[in-house]
């Protein structure tokens, strides 16, 4: 139903999509994420849930970044798929949704994604000087070698070489 | 401002800052809040959350599905059941399986249950913050035999680690429905006692009426959900918007608010706690229906078979040792998959290659996007109005830093 719209619309902006276990997902492009977020906010979609990315370690492009939403009028649920390289920007929702602010925050501090027009992208979870991105896939289980020294500021030790 | 001291007053022309936190009594957990007051107003405040940070994300890609189950313990860990239900229903759907008709009843039953000892939490803490004291007594009382209950199943208060993947740790003892009949019976009285001591109390009200104030539009645009959303007034509950567990054959109501204050907050929090005893209730009496079953799925290759079996046959050993050694078989793919929580939409985002562990699983925790709008909240308030907006919040630590 929002597939056709979406479409109809907006040809060529659904890049790939697939529906696994009732999951409605589709593969947008970067560049037109706002458009298609537009357009399905118009058709009900207005809440998003959530904003969370994945680490394809060996992939080009290497992140998925994951938006949940939600109708409420009819409960319908939708995920939509941007699909990035490290150092490449995604457009930041924080214009359409009052709560893009925090998750986004968040993907940053995880993944060390960019949020194009985001006003305040910041550490959220970890703290300032963290080195490296936890949630990445080559950030070792252990946390790395992470020292601080005398002003309290951290650094990477040897074994880690996660700056980015 | 020297945000690495942990409690800093310091002038800023007219303006001073005040650190809540991060272990300040009145900040439910580690929180810290940094205050820009004027007066007694509040300018700004800027939640610093991540105090409670323990990777729990990561530490899932590595650990199997059924390893993780207790780490969802700790996520809400007051209502740290609804946690364990909502997470197997996740890896459920990833499988694509649905646990037994008894085994659904009982973790409605104690979800229900546990989403009255999380109520009872924030509205007896809220009302500690403002200062009313007793409510709270009468509430813990109850919430005592909510937590006797819970160790009677799970063999654990807290953290309880309850369910499997495809059913249940153990079913319900004997002894446990007649300690439930007392509570069912003991609990509207509470509640009752609790709406004499607050509902009508003039202080109660003159201190919630009207504080944190939020439109329904605002509320769904900060990705409010549960009883926060409710308050505001759009009727969103999950049980009855998009039903899983067989809640569509349970009688309830869904309480909602006009203005989204702390006051109807608050309201539809009670109004929850009774509606929620109407379905442990009906839970009582289907389990009399269904009478005893199977509350774990009969799939070996998901859940592991009963110890007489291993102990006996040959089968039921290597499938004993491939489950805990190798794990079980996982198709490829992505789910997301939402219970209502206590506090909100509880979602669990799992992303599978097909090996043992989750290559990816996130958690959307209820109170995370609630707290992010904590500043439009109690910007021009008063600051001991920010505090009964923060336990009106419900924020738990645990889940919110994850």
């Amino acid at each position: 139903m929002i597939l056709e719209r979406i479409e109809a619309l907006l040809p060529d902006a659904i890049l790939d999509r697939h529906d696994f276990r009732g999951d409605l997902t589709i593969v947008v492009d970067g560049g037109r994420l706002l458009e298609v977020i537009d357009l399905i906010f118009t058709e009900g979609f207005q809440m998003l849930l959530d904003i969370t990315a994945v680490d394809f370690l060996d992939r080009d492009p290497r992140f998925d970044v994951v938006y949940h939403l939600l109708n409420l009028t009819n409960q319908d649920r939708l995920r939509i798929k941007v699909r990035v390289n490290d150092g490449e920007a995604v457009p930041s929702l924080t214009s359409r949704f009052k709560c893009a602010d925090w998750s986004e925050s968040e993907v940053h501090d995880m993944f060390g994604l960019r949020f194009e027009g985001h006003p305040d992208l910041k550490r959220l979870l970890m703290w300032k000087d963290f080195p490296g991105h936890p949630l990445r896939k080559d950030f070792p289980m252990d946390g790395g070698d992470i020292f601080c020294d005398d002003t309290g500021a951290s650094y990477a030790g040897d074994a880690t070489s996660l700056q980015g | 401002m020297n945000p690495t001291n942990s409690t800093t007053i310091q002038r800023e022309g007219d303006h001073m800052i005040v650190n809540l936190g991060p272990s300040h009594p009145s900040t439910h957990g580690t929180l810290r809040i940094v205050m820009e007051l004027e007066g007694e107003f509040v300018v700004k405040a800027t939640p610093e959350i991540g105090y409670l940070h323990r990777g729990v994300e990561k530490l899932g890609e590595n650990l199997s599905y059924h390893q993780f189950i207790p780490l969802t313990d700790r996520l809400n860990y007051c209502s740290s059941i609804m946690n364990n239900v909502g997470y197997t229903l996740a890896v459920e759907k990833l499988l694509g399986i649905q646990d037994p008709p008894r085994s659904q009843v009982i973790r409605v039953l104690v979800s229900e249950l546990a989403r009255i000892g999380d109520h009872i939490v924030c509205v007896g803490i809220n009302a500690v913050d403002i200062g009313a004291f007793t409510a709270f007594l009468y509430l813990f009382k109850e919430r005592e035999t909510i937590y006797d209950l819970f160790e009677m199943a799970a063999g654990q208060r807290l953290h309880t680690s309850f369910t499997r993947i495809g059913g249940l740790m153990r079913d319900l003892p004997e002894n446990f429905l007649p300690l439930l009949d007392q509570f069912l019976e003991s609990m509207p009285r509470t509640i009752d006692e609790m709406e004499k001591l607050l509902t009508h109390n003039p202080i109660w009200y003159d201190r919630t009426k009207g504080v944190g104030k939020i439109t329904p539009e605002d509320a769904i645009a900060w990705g409010y959900t549960g009883p926060c959303l409710r308050g505001a007034g759009v009727p969103q509950d999950l049980r009855k918007a998009q039903p899983y567990l067989g809640y569509d054959t349970y009688d309830f109501d869904i309480p909602i608010g006009t203005t989204g204050d702390v006051y109807d907050r608050y309201l539809v929090r009670t109004e929850e706690m009774r509606q929620s005893l109407r379905i442990v209730e009906q839970c009582v009496q289907k389990l009399k229906e269904l009478g005893p079953g199977p509350v774990i799925v009969d799939d070996y290759k998901i859940a592991l078979p009963p110890k007489e079996k291993v102990y006996t046959r040959m089968e039921s050993l290597i499938h004993h040792f491939k489950l805990v050694m190798h794990g079980m078989d996982t198709p490829v793919g992505e789910v997301y998959s939402a219970t209502e929580a206590a506090n909100g939409e509880l979602g669990y985002y799992i992303v599978s290659d097909g090996g043992k562990s989750p290559y990816r699983i996130h958690v959307r925790p209820p109170c995370y996007p609630i707290f992010n709008s904590f500043d439009e909240q109690v910007k021009g308030t008063l600051i001991a109005d920010a505090i009964a907006v923060l336990g009106a919040m419900n924020i738990i630590a645990g889940e919110l830093d994850r």
